[in-house]
């Protein structure tokens, strides 16, 4: 019963909980939603989809979970994500090579070194973005909306204008490829999430992080390196985009500088916000975001699947976060639950007082 | 010692201006018919709904908060007034004041939940951003083509000006704004509200200013400006498409800060955000008649002058706080 109230308590609870409700619509009014196939010895089913689809925004949920956690907000992800996809495909290059019928087109640089390019370029942006928030001191929100203005049109200047097809069977390993029954995708997001986990959870590092979040000045005083750790941070997050560009492009088999990663910044947002994340900073939960994004790619799915048209995903995410930032906000608990919600603190000091 | 402080003040205004005709000097050397009375009349032509846009968005910077919602309302006034014509056959003289109401409502509910209920105003127009997007789409995926006579014939119109030039009715609807928004935010109760909100909310408050009413009305104001821009944007496009004026937010911000608005509020100079408007327009027209270049080098390079200008900002805010601290302790001193 304890450990209950204590998960009723936690901030993971209301995002599992909303997903929860995901599925359970699914499961009543979707046919075959939990149904899983083997075929070719991968698994498939909607499920599955969903973990696939949502990849590249739960990898990117991750990175800002970590700038939000600093009071920051990088809101140039998706043209990070747009210029990993470029670099990648433009290193790449070549052509459709056919041989006894096969696909057999190369590669002009070998694939372990593009990837390492692509994430470099990314983690450079990324590091751009840092130095202008922890050095320069401008607000985050400005500050990566340079890059966000000026991303799309470096991407674009490496794609020629074009969107480059990737025909280099290799590379599509990386978005659409399966690994023991599951996509490979969902194993680069496990490894980020583990590395992230321990990182922030094993280390004082996730405790710097919260505390810059809650008080920058005093953890300055208290000796915490804030202007390299936030640097770093939003370094790490543009590695993070460049890994969801990766994904991405590798998915759909070319790159696209004008709609790889289009408004993913804002589902991250909103995926961290779902998650019971403050957008103030401070305390974060990666498990949260990570749910948080998964049900923005469920209701994604499950609009598809019932048949409403696509286009109203837009307006059911709008509504979704009205909701939950009214959720989030006092005066509107205040204003909603009125003497009821006063009633049941005094209730709880009172009991807090007596254990 | 003051003067030398005011002029601090004005000085992103100043480069900026001073940019302006720099860049438009370079290109009158550099290219054959650039030194026209047209191509700087073209400048305002394309830009009309931009400069309306961002007059609304410098109000909201000026308070502080942001609006990210325009280009997708600009959006889905086209839209719902290219539907309204084509498909309800609706008397113009009714969608153009319906579009302006729509606006407006949009913009305060916007206000409305970022006051009430202290949500972030960053949120708030994102989710109002999805909305009109979405709404837009549940309208028609496909364009819808505005072929109503008087629409029609406003964007065929010319007002023809001396030495062979002219401007269109979205010229002078720009105009207008202008001159309205210069004379709310210098002349009136509410535009001196709005900068002091910017400076201080706080101290806003215990002036006994009506912060609440004039935040809401501010980002009701923004909204009106979007719907406004969708009006003169249907002129100049005839046309209702959900992905119209995608990034159009992210210009118009580029537009007040570049005119010297910071972003942190509290300053805010609405001919300034003119000027960045022409000085996108310049680039582009620049880049147009070299001719060789891709378009988007005018991102790149409407990115590059924003972040020049950011840093800028920041160093002309640091100087002021270390002179205040000077002058504190000379203060002090004495």
């Amino acid at each position: 019963m304890k450990k209950l109230k204590s998960f009723v308590g936690s901030r993971e609870f209301w995002p599992i909980l909303s997903l929860l409700l995901v599925l359970l619509f699914n499961f009543i009014f979707t046919k075959n939603f939990f149904v899983l196939e083997i075929k070719d010895g991968h698994l498939y089913g909607s499920l599955i989809d969903i973990l696939n689809r949502a990849a590249p925004l739960m990898l990117i949920s991750i990175g800002m979970t970590m700038v939000i956690a600093i009071k920051g907000i990088d809101i140039s992800v998706g043209s990070v994500m747009a210029i990993s996809g470029a670099v990648a495909a433009t290193l790449i290059g070549g052509s459709l090579e056919m041989v006894n019928g096969a696909n057999a087109s190369g590669t002009a640089m070998p694939l372990p070194l593009v990837i390492l390019i692509a994430l470099g370029v990314s983690a450079i942006l990324g590091m751009w973005n840092g130095i202008l928030v922890s050095r320069i001191e401008i607000q985050p929100v400005v500050a990566t909306l340079i890059l966000l203005t000026a991303g799309r049109g470096i991407a674009q200047l490496l794609t020629q204008g074009q969107i480059i097809t990737i025909y280099y069977t290799p590379y599509q390993y990386i978005g659409a490829g399966y690994l023991l029954g599951l996509p490979f995708s969902v194993y680069i997001v496990a490894a980020v999430f583990a590395l992230t986990m321990y990182l922030t959870r094993k280390t004082a590092l996730g405790l710097f992080i919260e505390s810059i979040g809650i008080n920058q000045v005093a953890s300055r005083f208290s000796g915490i390196k804030v202007k390299s750790i936030s640097f770093w941070i939003y370094a790490f997050c543009g590695v993070c985009a460049g890994l969801a560009g990766l994904i991405y492009s590798s998915n759909v088999k070319c790159a696209d500088g004008n709609n790889a990663g289009l408004f993913i910044e804002m589902d991250a947002i909103l995926a961290v916000a779902l998650g019971g994340n403050s957008l103030d900073g401070g305390r974060f939960s990666l498990i949260g975001s990570l749910i948080g994004a998964l049900f923005l790619q469920s209701i994604t799915t499950t609009i598809y699947a019932i048949g409403v048209p696509p286009e109203i995903t837009y307006v059911v995410k709008a509504v979704v976060v009205i909701v939950i930032c009214l959720i989030q906000s006092e005066e509107f608990r205040k204003a909603a639950l009125g003497k009821f919600a006063r009633n049941r603190r005094e209730l709880s000091e009172k009991a807090a007082v007596k254990s | 010692m003051k003067k030398l402080q005011s002029n601090l003040k004005y000085l992103g205004l100043f480069i900026t201006i001073f940019l302006f005709s720099i860049l438009f000097a370079v290109g009158s050397v550099m290219y054959d018919g650039f030194f026209s009375l047209q191509v700087l009349l073209n400048l305002l032509i394309d830009n009309a709904f931009l400069i309306i846009t961002s007059i609304g968005m410098t109000f909201v910077l000026i308070t502080g908060g942001i609006d990210l919602s325009v280009g997708a309302v600009v959006a889905l006034t086209c839209m719902l007034s290219a539907h309204l014509l084509e498909k309800v056959h609706m008397s113009p003289f009714l969608v153009i004041p319906l579009m302006l109401i729509m606006g407006s409502l949009f913009g305060f509910v916007m206000g409305y939940l970022i006051q009430s209920f202290k949500m972030q105003p960053f949120i708030v127009t994102l989710a109002g951003m999805f909305m009109a997007r979405g709404l837009c789409y549940v309208i028609s995926i496909d364009t819808i083509t505005i072929s109503d006579p008087l629409y029609q014939a406003i964007s065929q119109f010319r007002i023809p000006l001396p030495f062979d030039s002219f401007i269109s009715i979205g010229v002078v609807i720009a105009l207008v704004t202008l001159l309205a928004a210069l004379y709310l935010a210098n002349y009136t109760k509410f535009g001196r509200t709005v900068y002091a909100i910017g400076g201080s909310e706080q101290s806003a408050l215990l002036m006994g200013l009506p912060v609440a009413r004039t935040k809401i009305l501010v980002y009701t104001l923004s909204g009106f400006c979007s719907g406004l821009t969708g009006i003169v944007f249907s002129f100049y496009m005839l046309s209702g498409y959900g992905l119209h004026c995608i990034g159009l937010e992210m210009d118009a911000i580029a537009a007040a800060v570049i005119g010297g608005t910071p972003l942190t509020g509290g300053i805010g100079f609405m001919t300034g955000t003119l000027f960045g408007v022409l000085i996108q327009g310049v680039i582009q027209t620049l880049i147009m008649f070299q001719g060789t270049l891709s378009s988007w080098w005018t991102r790149i390079a409407v990115a590059f002058l924003l972040c020049v200008f950011i840093i800028l900002q920041r160093v002309i805010l640091s100087k002021k706080e270390s002179r205040k601290v000077l002058t504190n302790t000379a203060a002090k001193a004495s």
